[in-house]
């Protein structure tokens, strides 16, 4: 397995280590609800140097980003980030990633860990094949990354940046500095609570890190673990790329509609406009269980005895104290209040359908 | 680290306990061990009250967070109880396993089959093994 530049920390913490995608990454420290709450009401510090960045530069960046991309970048401002799909030929989603746009003709791309070779191999075969005026760099190892996510990570970072944080607005980001170094910090996460993703040398990662960890003690700051970061990320009713959504997903079945921009070519957009065209079959909902019992993902959803769909994702929700999840389920028993049932083991467990998100943090 | 692991009760190889009250009868848990891997209970599925079980059938679903892990019968017998307890208070098999967190209660099919399970000493060097 991959190791990131903090593994050795998380040994020396105790954390207890899965392969997630080929990588050791800690699934939690004491355990997954206790991070959860540290996050939602102090903050919690995650180890995400396993996600990719690809450096994108040159006159013709731009038209790249546009064509590979289904969100349209022409109206993006320097210090502005957008999340956008990736999308295959068929409009399956490859990734979704964000754009950080640094300057005129320089961008990063922020990747899921899972997919990203897939990524970098398939915008390269694009760039190529138009032959762009623009250079790609794949930064993945020499970039670490941190989360700092909850309510009181403006006052921990603060004491540790020249940056004005007050002043930096969500999805937005400036070039810095952390406790000396050169970093990049966005205010931006994947939590549903204000927080920073931090971007700084993989080499001098640990030091942020450490840094972080004694400026959020009085804080109540806490390293959190993937385990945290999916129980978090659910009750924020965000998704779960290889999980919720796969190749096989257009981002019209999932509440991806809002990044496709139809005014503009992209990859993908013929076959994407297409199955819109011919309507699209299944949706991707949130699920509460009503009856007693989680749903897990792969578990099989049913409207009294016909099968509708499947849950994708699914867990306790330390926040609401119930049993939430996401299920991709026939498009006609997709609205809201919808009674169903999801078969856990060997019994039929009520659950309805419900809004998302299930989770809004107080502005 | 775990609690120690009773002596006045037997352990099978899944990190069930089992207390023989002597009298035909038996309390199922799972051990502190097993809570510790597991973290965070949130959900406990119980049986049935009148259920039979062979020796190794699932007898109960222990959930944490992230996971669902099966409790298995570590002897075959009639579920003549349950802790009822834990569909409101799952997290008492975290808080004490080899006590309030009992699982079910059974009559024994055959008392012949608790010759099958670990003494506490051998238990112990069992988890210990699979540390390593």
């Amino acid at each position: 397995m991959k190791k990131t530049p903090l593994y050795e920390k998380h040994i020396a913490q105790k954390a207890k280590i899965i392969d997630f995608g080929g990588w050791a990454m800690p699934v939690q420290y004491t355990n997954v609800i206790d991070e959860h709450k540290a996050t939602r009401g102090a903050a919690g510090l995650f180890d995400i140097c396993h996600m990719g960045e690809i450096e994108v530069e040159g006159p013709q960046a731009l038209d790249l980003l546009q064509l590979v991309l289904t969100r349209n970048l022409a109206d993006q401002t320097i210090g502005q980030v957008k999340l956008s799909a990736l999308l295959n030929e068929e409009g399956g989603i490859i990734d979704d990633l964000t754009v950080y746009k640094l300057d005129e003709n320089s961008y990063m791309l922020v990747t899921n860990a899972t997919p990203k070779d897939r990524d970098w191999q398939w915008i390269n075969l694009i760039w190529r094949s138009k032959g762009f005026d623009c250079s790609l760099k794949d930064i993945s190892d020499t970039m670490g990354k941190l989360d700092l996510q909850g309510p009181r990570s403006e006052e921990i970072l603060q004491r540790l940046t020249e940056a004005n944080l007050k002043t930096l607005r969500f999805y937005h980001f400036c070039e810095s500095q952390v406790v000396g170094f050169p970093a990049i910090i966005s205010r931006s996460g994947y939590t549903g609570e204000d927080g920073f993703e931090i971007y700084a040398a993989g080499n001098i990662i640990g030091n942020i890190w450490d840094k972080l960890m004694i400026a959020g003690a009085q804080s109540g700051l806490k390293p959190a673990g993937l385990g945290a970061r999916d129980t978090l990320r659910l009750e924020a009713g965000m998704m779960l790329n290889g999980q919720d959504m796969t190749e096989s997903v257009s981002p019209l079945e999932v509440p991806y509609s809002w990044i496709v921009d139809a005014n503009k070519e992209f990859v993908g957009k013929t076959a994407l406009m297409a199955r819109k065209n011919s309507g699209i079959g299944n949706k991707l909902v949130g699920i509460e269980m009503t009856g007693r019992g989680i749903a897990r993902h792969g578990y099989k959803v049913f409207h009294h005895l016909r099968e509708i769909g499947i849950v994708t994702s699914g867990t306790f929700s330390p926040t609401l104290n119930k049993a939430i999840g996401l299920a991709f389920v026939d498009m006609a028993y997709s609205a809201p209040d919808t009674e169903i049932t999801v078969a856990i083991r060997n019994t039929m467990t009520e659950a309805k359908i419900v809004k998302l998100p299930f989770y809004k943090r107080e502005k | 680290m775990s609690k120690p692991n009773p002596t006045d009760r037997l352990y099978s190889r899944d990190h069930e306990w089992v207390k023989d009250n002597g009298d035909g009868t038996a309390i199922i848990g799972i051990t502190d061990h097993a809570q510790e891997m597991l973290t965070d209970i949130v959900f406990v599925e119980l049986p049935e009250i009148g259920k039979k079980v062979a020796k190794s059938d699932p007898v109960a679903a222990v959930e944490s967070v992230k996971s669902v892990s099966d409790v298995y019968a570590p002897v075959g017998g009639e579920i003549i109880d349950v802790n009822k307890k834990l569909e409101e208070s799952p997290e008492l098999i975290n808080q004490d396993a080899f006590g309030e967190g009992w699982i079910v209660k059974m009559r024994l099919a055959d008392a012949g089959e608790l010759k099958t399970l670990l003494s506490a000493a051998d238990y112990e060097q069992l988890v210990k093994e699979e540390k390593h």
